[in-house]
């Protein structure tokens, strides 16, 4: 049992150096396409066109925080990390918490006196704000919610589409 | 007891009563809510008016199927207010600008001294520690006090039943999710994280940090911090909170403030005055009859005010 725990922690810690170290960064798989919202209930999972994205866009930071070769930009973030090396973890999953509002993290965040960053997006905040943002701003990029992930028949369900072109409450009162 | 020295201790009675009432120290108006009450921080620029946070709320709280569907424009056209079919709506504002709309999310805002609760004279009302103002429907009778009461005319009423009535509005899925410490529903669903979920006193320190930070985004206000004596929901926005359709005439006091002085003379009224005035009756009466001991002189000075 022992030895079986000491193989993963010896397979997790050469993970870990193979992500961190610089030179494997820049060799570091980066990722064609993404499914995103893999675990959608009203709207389906969808692929992200990674690759598309890097083509037009260039700078990895318009989109990550903590980039791989590049300086922070942000002028708030550059107070702090100016000097701060890229990190092992570029995902959004890899600090933007799924539960952001759960009773653990909101106690764990209660409980942290020291954190900084109180008011951290969670993931799905995270991602409709940079993806939707960032959209608005260029004047191009699907900007409706049906328009990257269509909704499954739940979803359809849970947004009542069946009623839609009925008399608006509104009508009623007049 | 000599007639003067009466006429003298109803004098000074009165005169603290009177003081009484100017007086700020009484226990209500000065609550400034459960230390560990929650909240919910909203963030209209962050708003993209999508309308999931109604299509959750009407499935978590089982209301009817809406009039038209959850992502029908068309209901922007005109404000809205809550309805007991529909505890929380968006309305949309700045149409013309060119930052765009802003969109705004109503629901019932959870005052720490709730006006709804003062108003209801069967108790219907509850606030939790948690924060959530929620209601008992079997005690209420439908009276809609709460109605003309809320500041922010939220309390929606059931017409549909005229022999069960019942008022209805958000009650931040107390007994579904806020009980249990988790956040509710519309903030669950929201997208764009223009709901955030957390202790009311987090919450404001977090919506300054946010004005400060970016102080070009947000007007220099964080709504429901003091009106009406601080409410559970709390909002920013880009632009002045009146072109939201917030009514920002409401003074910082809670409701409770305007009628408390009033209702604190009702019992004195009822139980002071009776027998107050019983004895002064009884004294004159009594005075009256064995009056012949006092001579034109005194009668002259106990009138004197």
């Amino acid at each position: 049992m022992s030895s079986y725990k000491h193989l993963i922690v010896a397979a997790l810690s050469i993970g870990a150096i193979s992500v961190s170290s610089p030179a494997a960064l820049q060799c570091a798989p980066v990722p064609d396409s993404i499914t995103l919202n893999q675990n959608g209930k009203l709207f389906s999972p969808f692929t992200f066109n990674h690759a598309k994205h890097i083509q037009s866009i260039k700078e990895c930071a318009d989109c990550h925080h903590h980039t791989t070769g590049t300086l922070v930009l942000d002028p708030n973030c550059a107070r702090c990390h100016q000097n701060s090396s890229p990190t092992a973890v570029v995902s959004c999953k890899g600090c933007h918490s799924a539960t952001p509002f759960s009773p653990e993290t909101l106690a764990a965040k209660r409980a942290d006196k020291q954190r900084y960053h109180l008011d951290k997006m969670g993931l799905k905040g995270a991602m409709h704000q940079n993806c939707i943002g960032c959209h608005n701003k260029m004047g191009n990029g699907p900007t409706g919610c049906q328009d990257c992930h269509p909704r499954t028949t739940e979803g359809a369900a849970f947004y009542s589409t069946n009623r839609k072109g009925a008399k608006p409450a509104h009508a009623e009162e007049e | 007891m000599k007639r003067r020295n009466f006429l003298k201790a109803c004098l000074i009675g009165g005169t603290t009563i009177a003081l009484g009432k100017t007086n700020k120290g009484w226990a209500s108006g000065s609550f400034e809510g459960y230390p560990e009450a929650m909240g919910v921080l909203v963030d209209t620029t962050r708003c993209i008016g999508c309308r999931s946070c109604e299509a959750a709320c009407n499935k978590e709280q089982k209301l009817p199927e809406p009039d038209t569907s959850f992502d029908d424009p068309s209901v922007f056209e005109h404000d809205r207010r809550p309805t007991s079919k529909a505890y929380t709506v968006v309305n949309r504002y700045q149409k013309e600008q060119p930052s765009g709309p802003v969109y705004r999310k109503v629901q019932c805002n959870h005052c720490n001294e709730p006006a709804c609760l003062t108003s209801c004279f069967v108790n219907a009302y509850t606030k939790t520690k948690e924060g959530a103002v929620i209601y008992n429907s079997k005690v209420c009778v439908g009276c809609r006090n709460c109605m003309i009461a809320c500041p922010f005319n939220v309390p929606g009423y059931d017409y549909d039943s005229a022999t069960n009535p019942i008022v209805k509005k958000c009650i931040l899925c107390y007994d579904t999710r806020l009980k249990y410490g988790k956040p509710p529903a519309c903030v669950e669903i929201c997208p764009q994280e223009a709901l955030t979920f957390g202790h009311r006193a987090d919450l404001i320190k977090l919506a300054h940090e946010r004005i400060r930070a970016t102080p070009d985004r947000y007007v220099d206000h964080v709504y429901g911090e003091k009106e009406v004596g601080g409410t559970s929901w709390l909002y920013l926005a880009p632009v002045g909170f009146d072109k939201l359709g917030f009514d920002t005439t409401l003074s910082n006091d809670p409701i409770i403030s305007n009628v408390k002085d009033f209702l604190g003379m009702v019992p004195m009224v009822l139980s002071i005055w009776p027998a107050l005035f019983s004895g002064i009756h009884l004294l004159a009466k009594h005075e009256e009859q064995g009056g012949h001991g006092h001579d034109t002189d005194s009668n002259q000075e106990d009138t004197k005010p």
